[in-house]
């Protein structure tokens, strides 16, 4: 037969293919290349769009039905629980890190704020998207209000929730931090959050994939790296899974 | 004068290679979540248009299931494969290959071109320049396919819809822009087989763009290299 040799030469190929793929996934020249794709995607973007650019926004008529809770949909930490039967009379964010006026506010606090409410699309990464109206101050007031310091280049959130025995927090930029958009979000289509979606408090970054969106948000933290937090790759998902740390693609 | 311009040699291969990650990574992306909407969010299977399969090892890059590098590789071989066909449009353009092979004649559109290029390609040395259905295919995959594959993938960045907010609108949601993309993806994936199948039947073909070879049908010119490249080349060529 004519096709044999071919047939096992493509074979051949395919399997030194998937070998090579499988050494050049963790060698370092190809964790530099994906790192150069993903800063060349966020620059170009913010160049694109400017720092302010905004997502979309909807109408209330264009809301799904329902809004999906994914990941972490429930808490186990005994005080949250308790607080959440109650409304959350006792929890506090705490505004934290590098920063001159630490803050710790309740959610009575938090709602007191000037708001913002937004009609956004939530992205997964794994594809699915929900559209929601969120209620909340901008991250902005809280931060200039704590007053960051100089040296301070990201914002880091730290949540209730833990999983697969990590706790999970995420974090962004100063541009992203600033951004019109990025809200702590108390409420879901005019309901206070439920619990499934990030009681009490959950960040909005509308520029961003679902990963970053923290839920059960206890604290904002101003640092100059995140190289000694968790794993050092910026979040949750990032140390667990490899997950790009700019989540805009 | 070659057959194959520099250019479209080089941006032939490197987005050869760009897309088959693309596609293999693409359907690693597409396990994680296998259902397509229509419209501008969508989450529950019962509201999907299609249930996709779930897609085998072999067929996908890596060959297990892994998001986070399936989507590096694929964000990453989306710059070559943008940037590629930002290149070849140009180029395409200014050298006339567009003109010369890719433009179509109502004429060329009609049964009657059809069955006579079928039958001009069955045959010895038959390949005249680029017949009617080649110019068709090759053109609905440089100006529809491929571009619908770029403007969808960057309609369903959420970093880039505040750039072209337009897009989304224009695609009708960023969920019917991911059913695009994925319908765009089997739509070059079916160009793709047709294409390796009739260059596997004649491998001179493939031999050629990596030399250029030499452009058929027009009268040899005493000495084809230094020729400067033609502007407005005859239709055959």
């Amino acid at each position: 037969m004519v096709d044999l040799p071919r047939r096992s030469l493509l074979a051949g190929i395919a399997a030194m293919g998937a070998a090579a793929c499988s050494k050049i996934n963790e060698s370092e020249t190809a964790k530099s290349l994906f790192k150069a794709a993903e800063d060349g995607h966020r620059i170009t973007h913010r160049a694109l769009a400017g720092k302010q650019g905004l997502a979309p926004e909807y109408s209330r008529a264009e809301r799904s039905p329902t809004f999906r809770g994914n990941g972490s949909v429930t808490v186990a930490d005994p005080f949250y629980q308790e607080q959440l039967a109650q409304g959350f009379p006792e929890w506090k964010l705490e505004v934290k890190g590098l920063v001159e006026q630490p803050l710790a506010l309740t959610l009575a606090e938090v709602r007191a704020l000037p708001q913002r409410t937004q009609i956004t699309r939530h992205d997964c990464v794994e594809g699915w998207s929900a559209i929601g109206e969120w209620q909340g101050p901008q991250l902005a007031a809280l931060l200039d209000a704590a007053k960051v310091k100089e040296g301070a280049n990201f914002i880091v959130f730290r949540c209730a929730d833990v999983l697969y025995g990590r706790d999970y927090y995420e974090s962004i930029d100063m541009v992203d931090a600033y951004h019109p958009q990025t809200i702590i979000a108390h409420s879901l289509n005019g309901e206070p959050l439920p619990e499934k979606n990030g009681a009490p408090l959950r960040m909005r970054i509308e520029r961003q994939l679902g990963y970053k969106q923290a839920k059960y948000v206890k604290a904002i933290e101003a640092v100059a790296s995140f190289d000694d937090i968790g794993q050092g790759k910026g979040g949750f998902w990032e140390d667990v899974a490899g997950y790009q740390w700019y989540a805009g693609v | 004068m070659k057959k194959h311009a520099l250019s479209t040699r080089l941006w032939h291969w490197v987005n050869a290679a760009a897309i088959i990650v693309l596609f293999m990574t693409g359907l690693n992306i597409s396990n994680a979540h296998r259902y397509l909407y229509w419209g501008d969010y969508g989450f529950d299977p019962k509201d999907a248009w299609l249930s996709v399969i779930k897609f085998p090892g072999w067929a996908t890059i890596p060959q297990h299931y892994n998001l986070a590098l399936a989507r590096d590789w694929h964000t990453t071989a989306a710059w070559p494969f943008g940037v590629g066909l930002l290149f070849i449009w140009v180029a395409m353009l200014v050298n006339g290959h567009f003109r010369r092979d890719l433009t179509t004649t109502p004429r060329d559109w009609t049964p009657g071109a059809v069955i006579a290029s079928v039958k001009a390609h069955s045959g010895d040395g038959a390949a005249q320049g680029y017949n009617p259905v080649q110019r068709i295919l090759y053109g609905m995959v440089f100006g529809v396919l491929l571009p619908l594959m770029l403007f969808t993938g960057l309609a369903i960045s959420p970093g880039f819809q505040a750039a072209a907010p337009w897009l989304l609108d224009v695609l009708g949601g960023r969920q019917s822009a991911r059913s695009l993309h994925f319908i765009a993806a089997w739509g070059i994936f079916g160009f793709f087989v047709i294409h390796i199948v009739l260059a596997l039947i004649d491998w001179r073909l493939i031999l050629e763009m990596f030399t250029g070879g030499k452009r058929a049908g027009a009268p040899a010119p005493p000495e084809p290299d230094t020729m400067p490249p033609e502007d407005g080349a005859p239709a055959h060529g």
